[in-house]
């Protein structure tokens, strides 16, 4: 049972919160040029990195905001959590890596 | 009804509190703090259970947690029943009722004892080995015979009367177990500001102590412990817990505490529950849980007799029982030594001692040896007789490298009807592991210990499980830690006391055998050496097992079931391990353990489920109607969490003909649905519009308000999401409805969007679900129903169109009426705030009655809408259904740009003509209703396999047509509208059909539109 720091609550149980997978994926605007192959890249491919991991979450049993997180994927340690349209404080320019 | 083995004095029980209780039938009587294991004991009764496989008789080994043989069936009043309960962890009450388990008809006369005659061809692998074909004797031979046979205790057969609780708890440090490492930490963590708990399972503080008494700061630890206690119980900043087991260990310190508060009362207050689960969050956890006794593998060790030294002095020392009157010793350490002289002491004659060490030492083996106790340097148990009991040993010297007996070597006969052995302690790293900590191992005190740690559990080993063995070791250990951890917090501990003081053991040798030879070679004879007592795996099923291939331990414990039985391997698995690193030739370190899983013991579904059952398992969500509903006899499905009316029987009506009776009424006169349970979220904001224009596939900016439209509302991925009606309310206000299960789910995927790719947008989403109540009032007489009761609406066809809505007052009550139909019918959705639903519908259904009106539920409102052709997302669709498969092409817009899901609309895979389309499905005969589900073929064969093209989504029989309707997916089917098609049956026949419009009723639209 993780316990994520919501920016606009205070740290909480994983229970109470929704999942969403990848962060700071912006959804193509003009994706009518954009091939099936790069829409579907869109659509359904994300990472799986072993290490630090920008990720969306969304406090669905509290505030119902979406944040997001950098969490260590080997220990499940959240690094540090900040709000959407933010940037990463931390692990942007070492995504993938170990600590 | 004497206790002939409870010592004259002695022991933490009370004497003055005799307690009764039954074993198999047969009444004992024991002493306040007994555990049914040492009142059992007490009694001399030393067969207790059978084994799982070979239906083994079996005793107590152990005094604790690791105990995998005493387990039993436990009776207490009524209704009460406890499966598999451990013995040596259940306290005893008086009137207690205990049965064994594992055995038919007897435990003395044991039908599945058999089994261990044919115990060759019980060996590791041997399920996969026999059981393997035919295939279908599995169902109806080997596993009904199997589950017979083995199987451990009996489920309850009755609802648990007791309740249960959970409980969230925070602290900043969380100390698991109380014996001297956990006692020294608390001790310190209580002088500082941090908010500290200290759980332990036993009853009393104390730990091994209460076992293995010494001395602490130069007083009794006796003494010691209640000092510290004391000293915990002023402190306000502690918290503490007896009969508390830690048993999970989460991510972020998340610790699972499952607390027997009542289980040892006989007449428990009735408010008090019988179990609690704390869930605690912990800022540091201090891991002091101790460590278990490693038996020795040797011989037929499974004995009724053969005991763990260290559980022998427990019940001598902490019960005043004695486990045999004449014990021969088998150890390989000078600790075992202590609890030799625990046998001495209580008067148990001890003829001699095996030692496995060529050369003993240390201070208890001389105090041993100065009593007189002759022992035997480098000698074994080599065989052990006595099947139901101990009652003699074989005793043989070993050969230098302990494989085998020396050279020549005759076993001599020791009489005995106690057996006690010990090869050591294995550190308790359990919680340190599911913290997703590493283990090192120690080749110097043969076991694994912890090593790295993770950091997103801080936390400290301290004592015994830390491989600080000695008492002096444990005290600074729990001391050390407990300062390390303040000190990452930030708590310093103010004035905290000296590290507590006892004498350090003085160093002495150990001799690891990992397997005693006995009188033959290893799988020869009868004789065996048990690893895993509870699942009946023995030393030459784990050699067999790495002989046929299986080279990491994970596979070893699989295929052997080493370590799976409800002890978890807590005495088997680290002789497993030593057994097969010998095996293959490498360093317990290279085969590593198998995880360490949660929980710790078996933990009662009672207090897992805590008060989360019955009605409050998942909220019940009702309508402001619903008391109406019940009172006039509606029958409720469920719908999400919602109870909505299913149908309204007349008395003794089925559920088919009051389909029939209450859709003909509609079509006829007038029917009343209770529609609150709709989704419905106002969308509010300058950029409402807009917004809506994304996330549906046609256009709403341009809806003028007063007017409702449909929207169909897809996935990025293309597929349809949810479907309803939305309504302009004012130029930045709208009001969506949702289907009914889909209300959460769709407000989450607006937010989504809204949030975090459209930020910059205008846009407020409120759910409202709950904020309205609707009555749904449809067919030719709705408009005269309606205008009796809403004086200021012009409620003509002229006036209010098709798709309008209204404001005005029906019954006395403000009111939204939408001109919407789900029916086909003319048919008005009056919503009013929930406080006057009910009035709403009492009203409507009073001034009704002249025009025949009639309540109809979900089913009838599902016929109507097939009827109409009308999809219902979740039955026509299921994820992977998009709107060109519904022929719904007209609701896409090629005009206003994008929107959620449109880009996935023009993939190539969407214009395969060969996606399952929707079409009408009519039988060739109109009696016949299809059943949902169905599979289509086109192309009949005898039998299958058959091309299967499509499947029916939605069947009924149809008042209003006078023959069955159906609804399907079938692949290709919008371009060949008309064709035959087959439905093949499991019984052989064929229900022929053909494919046509899905519209089967009003094509035109007259009724709902007139």
């Amino acid at each position: 049972m993780l316990l994520i720091e919501c920016p606009h609550c205070g740290p909480r149980n994983e229970s109470e919160f929704h999942y969403g997978d990848q962060a700071h994926i912006a959804r193509p605007e003009h994706n009518e040029g954009m091939s099936d192959q790069e829409w579907a890249e869109y659509v359904y491919l994300r990472e799986n990195p072993k290490g630090l991991f920008r990720e969306r979450w969304c406090h669905t049993a509290g505030c119902g905001r979406w944040f997001n997180a950098v969490r260590d994927t080997v220990s499940s340690r959240i690094m540090a959590t900040y709000k959407t349209g933010e940037e990463a404080p931390i692990g942007a320019d070492q995504e993938g890596g170990q600590l | 009804m004497a206790q002939k083995y409870r010592l004259p004095d002695g022991g933490r029980v009370n004497r003055e509190q005799p307690l009764r209780f039954t074993f198999d039938g047969k009444t004992y009587e024991g002493f306040e703090g007994d555990t049914l294991a040492s009142a059992l004991i007490a009694n001399g009764v030393r067969l207790v259970g059978r084994s799982f496989k070979y239906h083994r008789p079996r005793g107590i080994i152990t005094s604790g947690v690791d105990e995998p043989n005493a387990l039993v069936d436990l009776y207490s009043g009524t209704s009460k029943h406890e499966a598999d309960a451990r013995t040596t962890m259940v306290e005893l009450v008086d009137g207690m009722d205990a049965k064994s388990i594992n055995n038919y008809p007897s435990l003395s006369f044991d039908v599945g004892a058999v089994n261990s005659i044919f115990s060759k061809f019980f060996v590791s692998g041997f399920y996969y080995k026999t059981f393997m074909w035919p295939t279908a004797a599995w169902l109806k031979v080997y596993e009904p015979f199997i589950r017979k046979a083995a199987g451990l205790g009996h489920a309850p057969t009755v609802p648990d009367t007791d309740h249960y609780e959970k409980h969230y708890g925070y602290c900043d440090v969380l100390i698991i177990g109380a014996g001297p490492a956990g006692l020294a930490a608390a001790r310190v963590a209580a002088r500082s500001k941090a908010r500290v708990w200290l759980v332990d399972d036993q009853s009393e503080f104390g730990g091994h102590l209460l076992t293995r008494g010494q001395t602490i700061d130069g007083m009794d630890s006796d003494a010691w412990i209640v000092q510290v206690r004391a000293e915990l119980e002023a402190a306000p900043n502690v918290t503490i817990k007896t009969r508390a087991q830690a048993i999970s260990y989460f991510d972020m310190n998340y610790v699972a505490i499952w607390e027997k508060v009542t289980n040892h009362m006989a007449n428990p207050p009735a408010s008090m529950p019988r179990e609690r689960l704390y869930r605690i969050r912990a800022g540091q956890v201090i891991i002091a849980t101790g460590s278990h006794e490693r038996p020795l593998v040797f011989a037929d060790n499974d004995r009724p007799g053969a005991m763990l030294a260290g559980a022998a002095e427990t019940y001598i020392k902490r019960y005043g029982v004695k486990p045999g009157k004449r014990a021969v010793a088998m150890v390989n350490n000078d600790y075992a030594y202590g609890s030799i002289l625990a046998l001495l002491d209580a008067g148990v004659e001890v003829p001699l001692v095996c030692d496995l060490r060529e050369e003993p030492d240390g201070a208890l083996t001389q105090a041993v040896k100065d009593r007189g106790v002759p022992i035997k340097a480098g000698h074994a148990v080599v065989g052990v007789k006595g099947a139901k009991g101990v009652n003699g040993v074989k005793i043989a010297k070993l050969s230098e490298d302990g494989k085998s007996m020396a050279a020549g070597e005759k076993p001599i006969h020791q009489a005995c009807d106690l057996l006690v052995h010990s090869a050591g302690w294995t550190p308790a790293v359990h919680a340190h592991c599911m913290a997703r900590g590493k283990l090192t191992w120690s080749q110097d005190m043969s076991c694994f210990l912890p090593s790295e740690g993770s950091d997103a559990n801080p936390n400290a080993s301290a004592g015994n499980c830390a491989g600080q063995m000695d008492l002096a070791a444990a005290l600074q250990g729990g001391h050390a830690a407990a300062l390390q951890v303040l000190d990452a917090l930030g708590m310093p501990a103010e004035g905290a006391p000296a590290a507590s003081k006892a004498e350090s053991d003085a160093p002495s040798s150990s001799r690891i055998l990992w397997i005693v030879p006995g009188e033959k070679e290893l799988g020869y004879g009868s004789a065996k050496h048990f690893i895993d007592f509870q699942n009946d795996s023995t030393a030459f099923d784990l050699k067999l097992a790495v002989r046929e291939g299986m080279h990491s331990i994970e596979h070893v414990k699989r295929y052997t079931t080493t370590g799976m039985a409800t002890d978890q391997g807590k005495l088997a698995n680290l002789n497993a391990i030593g057994i097969v690193s010998e095996a293959l030739g490498v360093e317990p370190q290279k085969v590593g353990t198998t995880t360490y899983r949660l929980p710790y013991t078996p933990t009662t579904f009672g207090v897992i489920a805590g008060r989360d059952i019955d009605d409050l398992l998942d909220p019940a969500r009702q309508t402001a109607m619903h008391p109406w509903h019940v009172d006039n006899g509606a029958v409720f499905e469920d719908v999400g969490q919602w109870k909505r009316p299913w149908y309204f029987p007349k008395k003794g009506e089925s559920m088919h003909k009051a389909v029939l009776r209450e859709s003909a009424a509609l079509r006829e006169h007038v029917g009343i649905l209770d529609a609150s349970t709709l989704g419905k979220i106002v969308v509010k904001g300058p950029d409402a519009g807009a917004f809506l224009d994304l996330v549906y596939t046609n256009k709403f900016s341009s809806l003028k308000p007063g007017k409702c439209r449909y929207g169909l509302m897809l996935n990025e991925d293309g597929m349809i999401l949810d479907d309803g009606v939305t309504s302009r309310i004012s130029e930045d206000e709208f009001y969506m409805t949702t289907t009914t299960g889909n209300a959460a789910p769709v407000l989450d995927h607006l937010e989504e969007y809204l949030q975090t790719e459209w930020p910059h947008m205008q846009v407020y989403l409120t759910s409202v679900t709950e904020q309205w109540a609707t009555a749904t009032i449809a067919g030719p007489k709705a408009r005269d129903l309606l205008t009796e009761l809403c004086p200021d609406v012009d409620l003509s066809a002229e006036a209010f169109g098709f798709m309008e809505w209204r404001e005005g007052t029906v019954a006395d009550c403000p009111a939204r009426i939408f001109r919407i139909s789900f029916t086909g019918d003319v048919s008005f959705e009056i919503n009013v705030p929930s406080d006057y639903g009910l009035h709403l519908w009492t009203t409507l259904m009073q001034v009704g009655r002249k025009y025949s009106i009639t309540p109809y539920g979900t089913e009838t409102m599902h016929v109507l809408r097939a009827e109409k052709g009308f999809i219902i997302v979740g039955q026509e669709t299921d994820g992977s259904v998009m709107p060109f498969d519904l022929d719904m092409n007209w609701i896409v817009s090629k005009k206003k740009g994008d929107f959620i899901g449109r880009r996935s609309l023009y993939r190539a895979d969407m214009s395969k003509p060969d996606r399952k389309q929707l079409v009408g499905i009519k039988t060739v005969d109109p009696s016949v209703v299809l059943e949902e589900g169905a599979q289509l073929v086109r192309d009949l064969k005898d039998k299958p396999p058959m091309d299967m093209v499509g499947h029916v989504t939605s069947s009924y029989e149809s008042p209003a047509c006078g023959r069955s309707i159906a609804l399907g997916l079938v692949k290709g089917g919008l371009a060949a509208v008309g064709e035959t098609l087959f439905s093949p049956q499991a019984d052989g026949t064929v229900i022929e059909l053909q494919t046509c419009s899905p519209v089967f009723f009003d094509p035109e639209g007259t009724r709902q539109n007139g």
